[in-house]
Protein backbone atom coordinates (compact mmCIF):
# COMPACT_ATOMS: atom_id res chain seq x y z
CA UNK A 1 0.00 0.00 0.00
CA UNK A 2 1.22 3.44 -0.88
CA UNK A 3 1.94 5.46 2.19
CA UNK A 4 -0.23 8.51 2.59
CA UNK A 5 1.02 11.95 3.45
CA UNK A 6 -0.71 13.46 6.45
CA UNK A 7 -1.08 17.19 6.26
CA UNK A 8 -0.62 18.29 9.82
CA UNK A 9 1.22 21.22 11.40
CA UNK A 10 4.95 20.66 11.98
CA UNK A 11 5.61 18.48 14.97
CA UNK A 12 2.12 17.00 15.09
CA UNK A 13 1.93 13.24 14.70
CA UNK A 14 -0.66 11.58 12.50
CA UNK A 15 -2.08 10.02 15.63
CA UNK A 16 -2.91 13.28 17.40
CA UNK A 17 -6.22 13.52 15.54
CA UNK A 18 -7.04 9.90 16.33
CA UNK A 19 -6.42 10.48 20.02
CA UNK A 20 -8.72 13.51 19.96
CA UNK A 21 -11.56 11.61 18.34
CA UNK A 22 -11.00 8.61 20.61
CA UNK A 23 -14.15 9.36 22.64
CA UNK A 24 -16.18 9.20 19.45
CA UNK A 25 -14.55 5.93 18.38
CA UNK A 26 -15.34 4.30 21.73
CA UNK A 27 -18.85 5.79 21.66
CA UNK A 28 -19.49 4.55 18.15
CA UNK A 29 -18.47 1.02 19.09
CA UNK A 30 -20.46 0.95 22.35
CA UNK A 31 -23.55 2.88 21.34
CA UNK A 32 -23.90 2.40 17.58
CA UNK A 33 -22.07 -0.70 16.30
CA UNK A 34 -22.61 -2.99 19.27
CA UNK A 35 -26.38 -2.32 19.61
CA UNK A 36 -26.73 -2.68 15.87
CA UNK A 37 -25.10 -6.10 15.76
CA UNK A 38 -26.76 -7.21 18.96
CA UNK A 39 -30.30 -6.46 17.86
CA UNK A 40 -29.59 -8.22 14.58
CA UNK A 41 -28.56 -11.44 16.31
CA UNK A 42 -31.38 -11.30 18.87
CA UNK A 43 -33.84 -10.75 16.04
CA UNK A 44 -32.57 -13.89 14.37
CA UNK A 45 -32.78 -16.04 17.48
CA UNK A 46 -35.92 -18.14 17.86
CA UNK A 47 -37.54 -19.35 21.06
CA UNK A 48 -35.31 -22.42 21.26
CA UNK A 49 -32.15 -20.38 20.93
CA UNK A 50 -31.47 -21.45 17.34
CA UNK A 51 -30.94 -19.20 14.36
CA UNK A 52 -33.97 -18.71 12.18
CA UNK A 53 -36.16 -16.18 10.50
CA UNK A 54 -39.04 -17.13 12.78
CA UNK A 55 -39.34 -13.66 14.31
CA UNK A 56 -39.41 -12.02 10.92
CA UNK A 57 -41.99 -14.49 9.66
CA UNK A 58 -44.13 -13.78 12.70
CA UNK A 59 -43.92 -10.05 12.14
CA UNK A 60 -44.96 -10.32 8.53
CA UNK A 61 -47.92 -12.54 9.31
CA UNK A 62 -49.03 -10.57 12.38
CA UNK A 63 -51.75 -8.08 11.57
CA UNK A 64 -50.91 -5.67 14.41
CA UNK A 65 -47.31 -5.23 13.27
CA UNK A 66 -48.41 -4.70 9.71
CA UNK A 67 -50.89 -2.14 10.98
CA UNK A 68 -48.09 -0.40 12.90
CA UNK A 69 -45.92 -0.18 9.79
CA UNK A 70 -48.91 1.15 7.84
CA UNK A 71 -49.72 3.78 10.48
CA UNK A 72 -46.10 4.94 10.64
CA UNK A 73 -45.84 5.23 6.88
CA UNK A 74 -49.13 7.12 6.60
CA UNK A 75 -48.13 9.45 9.42
CA UNK A 76 -44.75 10.16 7.81
CA UNK A 77 -46.28 10.75 4.38
CA UNK A 78 -48.78 13.26 5.79
CA UNK A 79 -46.52 15.05 8.24
CA UNK A 80 -43.21 15.50 6.43
CA UNK A 81 -44.41 17.28 3.25
CA UNK A 82 -46.78 19.46 5.28
CA UNK A 83 -44.08 20.42 7.75
CA UNK A 84 -41.51 21.23 5.06
CA UNK A 85 -44.03 23.34 3.12
CA UNK A 86 -45.17 25.29 6.17
CA UNK A 87 -41.65 25.90 7.45
CA UNK A 88 -40.42 27.06 4.05
CA UNK A 89 -43.41 29.36 3.60
CA UNK A 90 -42.99 30.92 7.04
CA UNK A 91 -39.22 31.23 6.55
CA UNK A 92 -39.91 33.19 3.34
CA UNK A 93 -42.28 35.49 5.22
CA UNK A 94 -39.76 36.00 8.01
CA UNK A 95 -36.89 36.69 5.63
CA UNK A 96 -37.58 40.38 5.30
CA UNK A 97 -36.55 43.61 6.93
CA UNK A 98 -39.51 44.55 9.04
CA UNK A 99 -39.74 46.19 12.40
CA UNK A 100 -40.17 43.66 15.19
CA UNK A 101 -39.52 40.67 12.93
CA UNK A 102 -37.23 39.22 15.59
CA UNK A 103 -40.17 38.81 17.94
CA UNK A 104 -42.02 36.73 15.37
CA UNK A 105 -38.94 34.61 14.73
CA UNK A 106 -38.68 33.80 18.43
CA UNK A 107 -42.41 33.22 18.81
CA UNK A 108 -42.52 30.76 15.94
CA UNK A 109 -39.47 28.97 17.24
CA UNK A 110 -40.64 28.42 20.83
CA UNK A 111 -43.08 25.52 20.20
CA UNK A 112 -40.35 23.50 18.53
CA UNK A 113 -38.18 23.48 21.62
CA UNK A 114 -40.95 23.02 24.17
CA UNK A 115 -43.20 20.87 22.01
CA UNK A 116 -41.60 17.57 22.89
CA UNK A 117 -41.74 18.35 26.58
CA UNK A 118 -44.13 16.00 28.26
CA UNK A 119 -45.99 18.94 29.79
CA UNK A 120 -46.84 20.27 26.35
CA UNK A 121 -47.83 16.82 25.10
CA UNK A 122 -50.24 16.52 28.04
CA UNK A 123 -51.60 19.97 27.19
CA UNK A 124 -52.13 18.85 23.61
CA UNK A 125 -54.14 15.91 24.86
CA UNK A 126 -56.43 18.23 26.83
CA UNK A 127 -56.88 20.56 23.84
CA UNK A 128 -58.59 17.81 21.86
CA UNK A 129 -60.92 16.29 24.46
CA UNK A 130 -64.65 16.29 23.67
CA UNK A 131 -65.16 19.63 25.46
CA UNK A 132 -61.58 20.84 24.97
CA UNK A 133 -60.43 24.12 23.49
CA UNK A 134 -60.42 22.93 19.87
CA UNK A 135 -63.99 21.68 19.94
CA UNK A 136 -65.12 24.83 21.76
CA UNK A 137 -63.48 26.86 19.03
CA UNK A 138 -65.17 24.79 16.33
CA UNK A 139 -68.57 25.21 17.92
CA UNK A 140 -68.22 29.01 18.13
CA UNK A 141 -67.53 28.90 14.40
CA UNK A 142 -70.68 26.84 13.95
CA UNK A 143 -68.90 23.59 13.19
CA UNK A 144 -70.05 20.41 14.93
CA UNK A 145 -67.55 19.14 17.52
CA UNK A 146 -65.30 16.31 16.43
CA UNK A 147 -64.82 13.11 18.41
CA UNK A 148 -61.06 13.35 18.01
CA UNK A 149 -60.10 10.23 19.92
CA UNK A 150 -62.79 7.98 18.46
CA UNK A 151 -62.01 8.48 14.81
CA UNK A 152 -58.86 6.79 13.40
CA UNK A 153 -57.96 9.61 11.02
CA UNK A 154 -58.78 12.41 13.46
CA UNK A 155 -56.70 10.75 16.18
CA UNK A 156 -53.68 10.49 13.89
CA UNK A 157 -54.27 14.09 12.87
CA UNK A 158 -53.94 15.25 16.50
CA UNK A 159 -50.37 13.98 16.47
CA UNK A 160 -49.68 15.38 13.01
CA UNK A 161 -50.89 18.77 14.25
CA UNK A 162 -48.65 18.64 17.32
CA UNK A 163 -45.56 17.94 15.24
CA UNK A 164 -46.61 20.46 12.59
CA UNK A 165 -46.95 23.06 15.32
CA UNK A 166 -43.26 22.43 16.04
CA UNK A 167 -42.15 23.50 12.58
CA UNK A 168 -39.74 26.07 14.11
CA UNK A 169 -36.62 23.89 14.07
CA UNK A 170 -36.99 23.19 10.35
CA UNK A 171 -37.89 26.81 9.68
CA UNK A 172 -34.72 28.11 11.37
CA UNK A 173 -32.58 25.99 9.04
CA UNK A 174 -34.43 27.37 5.99
CA UNK A 175 -34.15 30.90 7.32
CA UNK A 176 -30.38 30.57 7.78
CA UNK A 177 -30.05 29.34 4.19
CA UNK A 178 -32.22 32.16 2.87
CA UNK A 179 -30.10 34.75 4.62
CA UNK A 180 -26.91 33.28 3.16
CA UNK A 181 -28.18 33.72 -0.38
CA UNK A 182 -26.36 36.27 -2.51
CA UNK A 183 -28.36 39.49 -2.82
CA UNK A 184 -27.07 40.09 -6.37
CA UNK A 185 -29.19 37.27 -7.73
CA UNK A 186 -32.34 38.95 -6.50
CA UNK A 187 -31.31 42.33 -7.82
CA UNK A 188 -30.66 40.75 -11.21
CA UNK A 189 -34.07 39.09 -11.15
CA UNK A 190 -35.70 42.41 -10.35
CA UNK A 191 -33.92 44.11 -13.24
CA UNK A 192 -35.10 41.35 -15.54
CA UNK A 193 -38.64 42.02 -14.41
CA UNK A 194 -39.27 38.78 -12.54
CA UNK A 195 -42.35 38.72 -10.35
CA UNK A 196 -42.25 37.38 -6.80
CA UNK A 197 -43.52 33.96 -7.77
CA UNK A 198 -41.13 33.58 -10.66
CA UNK A 199 -38.22 34.73 -8.52
CA UNK A 200 -39.14 32.07 -5.97
CA UNK A 201 -39.29 29.24 -8.49
CA UNK A 202 -36.33 30.17 -10.62
CA UNK A 203 -33.95 31.57 -8.00
CA UNK A 204 -34.86 30.76 -4.41
CA UNK A 205 -35.99 27.16 -4.83
CA UNK A 206 -32.98 25.96 -6.87
CA UNK A 207 -30.65 27.52 -4.29
CA UNK A 208 -32.43 25.72 -1.48
CA UNK A 209 -32.30 22.21 -2.97
CA UNK A 210 -29.60 20.89 -0.65
CA UNK A 211 -31.23 22.30 2.45
CA UNK A 212 -34.62 20.94 1.48
CA UNK A 213 -33.00 17.54 1.07
CA UNK A 214 -31.32 17.69 4.49
CA UNK A 215 -34.57 18.72 6.16
CA UNK A 216 -36.45 16.02 4.30
CA UNK A 217 -34.08 13.32 5.56
CA UNK A 218 -33.99 14.59 9.16
CA UNK A 219 -37.77 14.95 9.37
CA UNK A 220 -38.41 11.56 7.78
CA UNK A 221 -36.16 9.81 10.27
CA UNK A 222 -37.78 11.66 13.17
CA UNK A 223 -41.30 10.85 11.96
CA UNK A 224 -40.55 7.16 11.37
CA UNK A 225 -39.58 6.70 15.03
CA UNK A 226 -42.39 8.72 16.63
CA UNK A 227 -43.10 7.42 20.10
CA UNK A 228 -43.80 10.06 22.78
CA UNK A 229 -46.86 11.69 21.26
CA UNK A 230 -48.95 8.62 20.41
CA UNK A 231 -47.86 6.94 23.65
CA UNK A 232 -49.09 9.85 25.78
CA UNK A 233 -51.90 11.37 23.72
CA UNK A 234 -53.83 8.53 22.10
CA UNK A 235 -52.24 5.46 23.68
CA UNK A 236 -52.17 4.03 20.16
CA UNK A 237 -55.96 4.05 19.92
CA UNK A 238 -58.58 3.84 18.56
CA UNK A 239 -57.98 0.15 17.82
CA UNK A 240 -54.28 0.57 17.11
CA UNK A 241 -54.86 3.20 14.46
CA UNK A 242 -52.21 5.50 15.92
CA UNK A 243 -49.87 2.81 17.20
CA UNK A 244 -46.58 3.65 15.51
CA UNK A 245 -43.65 1.30 15.08
CA UNK A 246 -41.93 3.02 17.99
CA UNK A 247 -44.87 2.18 20.24
CA UNK A 248 -45.09 -1.34 18.85
CA UNK A 249 -41.42 -2.02 19.66
CA UNK A 250 -41.84 -0.61 23.16
CA UNK A 251 -44.93 -2.69 23.87
CA UNK A 252 -43.47 -5.92 22.49
CA UNK A 253 -40.39 -5.46 24.66
CA UNK A 254 -41.72 -4.08 27.91
CA UNK A 255 -45.35 -5.15 28.00
CA UNK A 256 -45.19 -8.59 26.41
CA UNK A 257 -41.51 -9.31 27.07
CA UNK A 258 -40.97 -10.54 23.54
CA UNK A 259 -37.39 -9.44 23.04
CA UNK A 260 -36.87 -11.34 19.79
CA UNK A 261 -39.80 -9.72 18.03
CA UNK A 262 -38.99 -6.27 19.43
CA UNK A 263 -35.42 -6.44 18.14
CA UNK A 264 -36.46 -7.88 14.81
CA UNK A 265 -38.97 -5.05 14.31
CA UNK A 266 -36.45 -2.41 15.28
CA UNK A 267 -34.00 -3.87 12.81
CA UNK A 268 -36.65 -3.92 10.12
CA UNK A 269 -37.38 -0.27 10.90
CA UNK A 270 -33.69 0.53 10.53
CA UNK A 271 -33.55 -1.20 7.16
CA UNK A 272 -36.69 0.59 5.99
CA UNK A 273 -35.36 3.98 7.07
CA UNK A 274 -32.05 3.20 5.35
CA UNK A 275 -33.88 2.24 2.16
CA UNK A 276 -36.03 5.37 2.24
CA UNK A 277 -32.97 7.59 2.76
CA UNK A 278 -31.16 5.85 -0.10
CA UNK A 279 -34.18 6.10 -2.39
CA UNK A 280 -34.62 9.78 -1.57
CA UNK A 281 -30.93 10.31 -2.22
CA UNK A 282 -31.04 8.56 -5.60
CA UNK A 283 -34.36 10.07 -6.55
CA UNK A 284 -33.27 13.63 -5.83
CA UNK A 285 -29.73 13.27 -7.13
CA UNK A 286 -30.54 14.75 -10.53
CA UNK A 287 -32.76 17.42 -9.02
CA UNK A 288 -30.07 18.48 -6.61
CA UNK A 289 -27.30 18.63 -9.18
CA UNK A 290 -28.69 20.94 -11.84
CA UNK B 1 -50.33 48.20 2.58
CA UNK B 2 -48.24 45.11 1.82
CA UNK B 3 -46.45 45.56 5.10
CA UNK B 4 -49.76 45.67 6.92
CA UNK B 5 -50.86 42.45 5.26
CA UNK B 6 -47.59 40.79 6.23
CA UNK B 7 -48.00 41.87 9.84
CA UNK B 8 -51.54 40.52 9.80
CA UNK B 9 -50.48 37.11 8.47
CA UNK B 10 -47.53 36.88 10.87
CA UNK B 11 -49.73 37.93 13.76
CA UNK B 12 -52.31 35.27 12.93
CA UNK B 13 -49.63 32.56 12.77
CA UNK B 14 -48.17 33.91 16.00
CA UNK B 15 -51.51 33.52 17.78
CA UNK B 16 -51.81 29.90 16.65
CA UNK B 17 -48.26 29.25 17.84
CA UNK B 18 -48.52 30.82 21.26
CA UNK B 19 -52.18 30.63 22.23
CA UNK B 20 -52.08 27.00 23.41
CA UNK B 21 -49.31 27.93 25.84
CA UNK B 22 -51.17 31.00 27.11
CA UNK B 23 -54.24 28.83 27.50
CA UNK B 24 -52.24 26.31 29.53
CA UNK B 25 -51.07 28.97 31.98
CA UNK B 26 -54.54 30.52 32.20
CA UNK B 27 -56.27 27.17 32.62
CA UNK B 28 -54.16 26.34 35.66
CA UNK B 29 -55.94 29.14 37.55
CA UNK B 30 -59.43 28.35 36.31
CA UNK B 31 -62.11 26.19 37.83
CA UNK B 32 -62.87 23.00 35.93
CA UNK B 33 -66.13 24.44 34.64
CA UNK B 34 -64.36 27.43 33.29
CA UNK B 35 -61.70 25.36 31.52
CA UNK B 36 -64.27 23.58 29.43
CA UNK B 37 -66.68 26.42 28.76
CA UNK B 38 -64.60 29.43 27.72
CA UNK B 39 -62.06 29.81 24.98
CA UNK B 40 -60.53 32.97 26.41
CA UNK B 41 -57.34 32.17 28.26
CA UNK B 42 -57.70 34.75 31.06
CA UNK B 43 -59.22 33.17 34.17
CA UNK B 44 -62.07 35.06 35.92
CA UNK B 45 -60.16 34.90 39.16
CA UNK B 46 -56.71 33.70 40.09
CA UNK B 47 -56.99 30.69 42.33
CA UNK B 48 -53.38 30.05 43.28
CA UNK B 49 -54.19 27.33 45.75
CA UNK B 50 -53.87 24.73 43.01
CA UNK B 51 -50.16 25.47 42.70
CA UNK B 52 -49.55 24.52 46.31
CA UNK B 53 -51.33 21.25 45.53
CA UNK B 54 -49.45 20.74 42.33
CA UNK B 55 -46.11 21.21 44.09
CA UNK B 56 -46.99 18.35 46.42
CA UNK B 57 -47.85 16.13 43.40
CA UNK B 58 -49.82 12.89 43.69
CA UNK B 59 -46.70 10.96 44.65
CA UNK B 60 -44.89 10.83 48.02
CA UNK B 61 -42.38 13.41 46.70
CA UNK B 62 -42.70 17.10 45.90
CA UNK B 63 -41.92 18.66 42.57
CA UNK B 64 -38.74 20.01 44.14
CA UNK B 65 -37.54 16.43 44.53
CA UNK B 66 -38.15 15.73 40.83
CA UNK B 67 -36.45 18.98 39.86
CA UNK B 68 -33.34 17.90 41.75
CA UNK B 69 -33.43 14.49 40.04
CA UNK B 70 -33.74 16.14 36.66
CA UNK B 71 -30.79 18.42 37.33
CA UNK B 72 -28.72 15.48 38.57
CA UNK B 73 -29.13 14.13 35.05
CA UNK B 74 -28.92 17.38 33.11
CA UNK B 75 -25.84 18.98 34.65
CA UNK B 76 -23.37 16.11 34.09
CA UNK B 77 -24.92 15.38 30.72
CA UNK B 78 -24.49 18.95 29.49
CA UNK B 79 -20.90 19.18 30.71
CA UNK B 80 -20.05 15.78 29.17
CA UNK B 81 -21.74 16.55 25.85
CA UNK B 82 -20.06 19.92 25.41
CA UNK B 83 -16.58 18.69 26.38
CA UNK B 84 -16.60 15.55 24.27
CA UNK B 85 -18.21 17.15 21.21
CA UNK B 86 -15.73 20.04 21.23
CA UNK B 87 -12.69 17.77 21.49
CA UNK B 88 -13.89 15.37 18.81
CA UNK B 89 -14.90 18.20 16.47
CA UNK B 90 -11.44 19.72 16.98
CA UNK B 91 -9.84 16.43 15.92
CA UNK B 92 -11.96 16.26 12.79
CA UNK B 93 -11.66 19.92 11.84
CA UNK B 94 -7.96 20.50 12.40
CA UNK B 95 -6.04 17.25 12.04
CA UNK B 96 -5.36 14.65 9.43
CA UNK B 97 -5.18 11.05 10.59
CA UNK B 98 -5.50 7.47 9.34
CA UNK B 99 -9.02 6.32 8.42
CA UNK B 100 -10.36 9.87 8.64
CA UNK B 101 -12.80 9.30 5.79
CA UNK B 102 -14.12 6.16 7.43
CA UNK B 103 -14.71 7.90 10.76
CA UNK B 104 -16.39 10.87 9.08
CA UNK B 105 -18.77 8.46 7.40
CA UNK B 106 -19.40 6.76 10.74
CA UNK B 107 -20.24 10.14 12.24
CA UNK B 108 -22.91 10.71 9.61
CA UNK B 109 -24.22 7.14 10.00
CA UNK B 110 -24.61 7.79 13.71
CA UNK B 111 -26.66 10.88 12.96
CA UNK B 112 -29.00 8.89 10.74
CA UNK B 113 -29.33 5.98 13.17
CA UNK B 114 -32.80 5.98 14.71
CA UNK B 115 -32.47 5.89 18.49
CA UNK B 116 -35.37 3.46 18.78
CA UNK B 117 -33.17 0.82 17.10
CA UNK B 118 -30.36 1.11 19.63
CA UNK B 119 -32.43 1.55 22.75
CA UNK B 120 -33.31 -2.12 23.32
CA UNK B 121 -29.73 -3.48 23.11
CA UNK B 122 -28.56 -0.63 25.34
CA UNK B 123 -31.24 -1.52 27.88
CA UNK B 124 -29.90 -5.09 27.91
CA UNK B 125 -26.33 -3.87 28.21
CA UNK B 126 -27.05 -1.62 31.19
CA UNK B 127 -29.12 -4.30 32.86
CA UNK B 128 -26.26 -6.83 32.51
CA UNK B 129 -23.93 -4.29 34.09
CA UNK B 130 -26.43 -3.85 36.92
CA UNK B 131 -26.71 -0.14 36.21
CA UNK B 132 -30.43 0.12 35.49
CA UNK B 133 -32.29 2.48 37.76
CA UNK B 134 -29.22 4.71 38.08
CA UNK B 135 -28.49 7.88 36.13
CA UNK B 136 -25.41 6.35 34.49
CA UNK B 137 -27.25 5.04 31.37
CA UNK B 138 -28.69 8.53 30.89
CA UNK B 139 -25.52 10.58 31.44
CA UNK B 140 -22.46 8.48 30.64
CA UNK B 141 -23.06 8.09 26.87
CA UNK B 142 -22.71 11.87 26.51
CA UNK B 143 -19.04 11.52 27.45
CA UNK B 144 -18.48 9.83 24.08
CA UNK B 145 -19.72 12.52 21.69
CA UNK B 146 -22.76 10.45 20.78
CA UNK B 147 -24.73 13.37 19.41
CA UNK B 148 -23.34 13.46 15.87
CA UNK B 149 -25.28 16.62 15.10
CA UNK B 150 -23.35 18.58 17.74
CA UNK B 151 -19.97 17.43 16.45
CA UNK B 152 -21.09 18.28 12.96
CA UNK B 153 -22.16 21.83 13.89
CA UNK B 154 -18.90 22.43 15.78
CA UNK B 155 -16.81 21.20 12.85
CA UNK B 156 -18.54 23.75 10.60
CA UNK B 157 -17.83 26.53 13.06
CA UNK B 158 -14.20 25.51 13.65
CA UNK B 159 -13.52 25.46 9.91
CA UNK B 160 -14.40 29.13 9.76
CA UNK B 161 -11.73 30.07 12.28
CA UNK B 162 -8.51 30.91 10.35
CA UNK B 163 -5.71 28.35 10.78
CA UNK B 164 -3.31 31.21 11.49
CA UNK B 165 -4.84 31.40 14.96
CA UNK B 166 -3.62 27.87 15.73
CA UNK B 167 -0.19 28.61 14.33
CA UNK B 168 0.18 31.76 16.38
CA UNK B 169 -0.83 29.87 19.52
CA UNK B 170 1.64 27.12 18.73
CA UNK B 171 4.44 29.67 18.29
CA UNK B 172 3.60 31.06 21.68
CA UNK B 173 4.12 27.59 23.08
CA UNK B 174 0.53 26.34 23.41
CA UNK B 175 0.09 22.60 23.11
CA UNK B 176 -2.72 20.94 21.20
CA UNK B 177 -5.32 21.09 23.96
CA UNK B 178 -4.34 24.53 25.20
CA UNK B 179 -4.79 25.86 21.68
CA UNK B 180 -8.29 24.47 21.66
CA UNK B 181 -9.34 25.78 25.04
CA UNK B 182 -7.57 29.15 25.05
CA UNK B 183 -7.82 30.16 21.41
CA UNK B 184 -10.46 28.24 19.47
CA UNK B 185 -13.30 27.83 21.95
CA UNK B 186 -13.58 31.57 22.59
CA UNK B 187 -13.94 32.00 18.82
CA UNK B 188 -16.86 29.59 18.55
CA UNK B 189 -18.67 30.54 21.74
CA UNK B 190 -22.13 30.88 20.15
CA UNK B 191 -21.94 27.31 18.86
CA UNK B 192 -20.78 25.97 22.21
CA UNK B 193 -23.62 27.76 23.99
CA UNK B 194 -26.12 26.43 21.45
CA UNK B 195 -24.98 22.91 22.15
CA UNK B 196 -25.24 23.34 25.91
CA UNK B 197 -28.74 24.81 25.56
CA UNK B 198 -29.84 22.08 23.17
CA UNK B 199 -28.60 19.39 25.54
CA UNK B 200 -30.47 21.04 28.39
CA UNK B 201 -33.74 21.36 26.47
CA UNK B 202 -33.57 17.90 24.90
CA UNK B 203 -32.87 16.31 28.26
CA UNK B 204 -35.81 18.17 29.79
CA UNK B 205 -37.92 16.74 26.96
CA UNK B 206 -36.43 13.26 27.00
CA UNK B 207 -39.01 10.67 27.86
CA UNK B 208 -38.21 7.32 26.28
CA UNK B 209 -34.79 6.72 27.87
CA UNK B 210 -35.79 7.52 31.47
CA UNK B 211 -39.00 5.55 30.93
CA UNK B 212 -36.93 2.49 30.09
CA UNK B 213 -33.92 2.96 32.37
CA UNK B 214 -35.41 4.34 35.60
CA UNK B 215 -37.81 2.20 37.60
CA UNK B 216 -38.16 3.60 41.09
CA UNK B 217 -40.41 6.62 41.57
CA UNK B 218 -37.88 8.11 43.96
CA UNK B 219 -35.44 8.56 41.07
CA UNK B 220 -37.94 9.78 38.48
CA UNK B 221 -37.11 12.92 36.52
CA UNK B 222 -39.87 15.47 35.91
CA UNK B 223 -41.18 13.93 32.71
CA UNK B 224 -41.85 10.56 34.32
CA UNK B 225 -43.37 12.20 37.40
CA UNK B 226 -45.79 14.03 35.12
CA UNK B 227 -46.74 10.85 33.35
CA UNK B 228 -47.29 9.08 36.64
CA UNK B 229 -49.61 11.86 37.75
CA UNK B 230 -51.62 11.66 34.54
CA UNK B 231 -51.93 7.89 34.89
CA UNK B 232 -52.95 7.91 38.50
CA UNK B 233 -55.59 10.64 38.35
CA UNK B 234 -58.88 10.54 36.58
CA UNK B 235 -60.99 13.43 35.43
CA UNK B 236 -62.23 16.20 37.68
CA UNK B 237 -60.36 18.45 40.04
CA UNK B 238 -57.06 16.68 39.46
CA UNK B 239 -56.92 17.86 35.87
CA UNK B 240 -56.19 21.40 37.03
CA UNK B 241 -53.47 20.04 39.24
CA UNK B 242 -51.81 18.33 36.30
CA UNK B 243 -52.08 21.50 34.24
CA UNK B 244 -50.42 23.43 37.07
CA UNK B 245 -47.71 20.76 37.34
CA UNK B 246 -47.12 21.08 33.61
CA UNK B 247 -46.72 24.85 33.93
CA UNK B 248 -44.20 24.43 36.75
CA UNK B 249 -42.39 21.75 34.77
CA UNK B 250 -41.96 24.06 31.80
CA UNK B 251 -40.35 26.88 33.80
CA UNK B 252 -36.71 25.67 33.55
CA UNK B 253 -36.89 25.23 29.78
CA UNK B 254 -38.52 28.61 29.27
CA UNK B 255 -36.01 30.28 31.59
CA UNK B 256 -32.98 28.76 29.89
CA UNK B 257 -34.33 29.60 26.47
CA UNK B 258 -35.07 33.18 27.50
CA UNK B 259 -31.61 33.65 29.01
CA UNK B 260 -29.69 32.16 26.11
CA UNK B 261 -32.11 33.16 23.38
CA UNK B 262 -29.98 35.71 21.57
CA UNK B 263 -26.77 33.72 21.47
CA UNK B 264 -28.63 30.49 20.95
CA UNK B 265 -30.55 31.53 17.85
CA UNK B 266 -27.49 33.23 16.38
CA UNK B 267 -25.59 30.01 17.03
CA UNK B 268 -27.95 27.95 14.93
CA UNK B 269 -28.72 30.51 12.27
CA UNK B 270 -25.09 31.51 11.76
CA UNK B 271 -24.97 28.67 9.32
CA UNK B 272 -23.91 25.70 11.35
CA UNK B 273 -26.31 23.63 9.34
CA UNK B 274 -26.43 25.53 6.11
CA UNK B 275 -23.03 24.33 4.95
Amino acid sequence: MRSRIYRNPVGVSKFTGLVLILPFIIGAVLFIIYPFVYSFTVGLTDNNGGMSFENYRNILSDSSSRQAFGVTLKYTLILVPLKLAVSLLVALLLNCELKGIGIFRTAFYIPSILGSNLAVIIMWQYLFTSDGLVNQLLSTMGIAPVGWYGDPDAALFIIVLLRLWEFGSTMVIFLAALRDMPKELYDAAKVDGCGNIRTFFSITLPQLKRIIFINLILQTIAAMQEFNAPYMITGGGPLGNTRTIGMYIYEEMFRYGDEGTANAVSWLLFVIIGLIVMLLYKFTEKLRRD
Amino acid sequence: MRKLLLYFVLGAVGIVMLYPMLWLVGASFKSNDEIFTTIWFMPKSFDTHVYKNAWDTVTPYTMGHYFINTFLIIIPKTVFAVLSSVIVAYGFARFDFPLKKFFSALLICGMLMPSIVTVLPLYRMWSCLGLLDTYIPLTLPSLFACEGMFVFILIQFLKRVPKEFDEAARMDGCGTLRTLFLVLIPCIRPAVISIAVFTFLWTMNDFLSPLIMIQSVEKYPLSLALRLSVDSTGQGYEQRKIIAMSVIGLIPSVAVFALAQKKFISGITAGGLSE
